[in-house]
């Protein structure tokens, strides 16, 4: 790929990331996750009832290779909250657990059903 | 491709000396690991900071020569 065919990925990803509240980068769709890792992070926000946009990379090798250079983050999945880089499977599974995926959707005004499933 | 698990323990304990590792071969075909790491290095960070620290001492193997690594990092209590 040229320089600016880089730069044309880079941008592409930038304005779907800015474009939605919750943007998660995967290998295949949340019907139809081809990934273990992308398929639990998936299962995670579909349980909290966040409604999110899914990217298959494996649709775009050079989304796939340009979202890693985008985040500095070498694997897939990636998950985006209003344009933050939250992190991948074990960060997100991390964070759900303690609660703390519930709260950040909280603070920054992402619709999800956290209340009603715990309570 | 694979990576043994002693190759990763050396290259993290290579940037981080202090590091305490403990890696586990999830499925014994030396592709998917689940690596505890404690350091005083990670003191502060966000774990995306943390994590992104450890991939960069991996030094590209990640995501390439090594599909899977599940990370628990943190710094020692």
């Amino acid at each position: 790929m040229s320089e600016q065919d880089v730069q044309a990925v880079q941008d592409w990803i930038g304005k779907q990331i800015a474009g939605r509240d919750v943007v998660l980068f995967m290998k295949g769709t949340k019907s139809m996750p081809q990934c273990g890792f992308s398929m639990q992070v998936a299962q995670i926000l579909s349980h909290l009832g966040v409604d999110f946009a899914d990217i298959n990379v494996l649709d775009d090798m050079s989304v796939r290779e340009g979202v890693k250079a985008y985040s500095n983050w070498p694997t897939i999945p990636q998950l985006y909250v209003k344009g933050e880089f939250v992190g991948g499977c074990d960060i997100v599974r991390e964070m759900f657990q303690a609660g703390e995926l519930q709260e950040m959707l909280e603070t920054k005004g992402i619709a999800n059903n956290a209340q009603t499933a715990t309570a | 491709m694979a990576m043994a698990a002693e190759e990763i323990e050396r290259l993290v304990k290579e940037r981080f000396p202090d590091a305490r590792v403990e890696i586990e071969d999830l499925a014994g075909d030396g592709d998917h690991y689940a690596a505890s790491i404690v350091s005083e290095a990670f003191r502060g960070k966000s774990r995306v900071q943390q994590h992104q620290m450890v991939y960069d001492a991996l030094q590209g193997n990640m995501g390439g020569a090594l599909h899977a690594l599940a990370l628990k990092t943190s710094a020692p209590q």
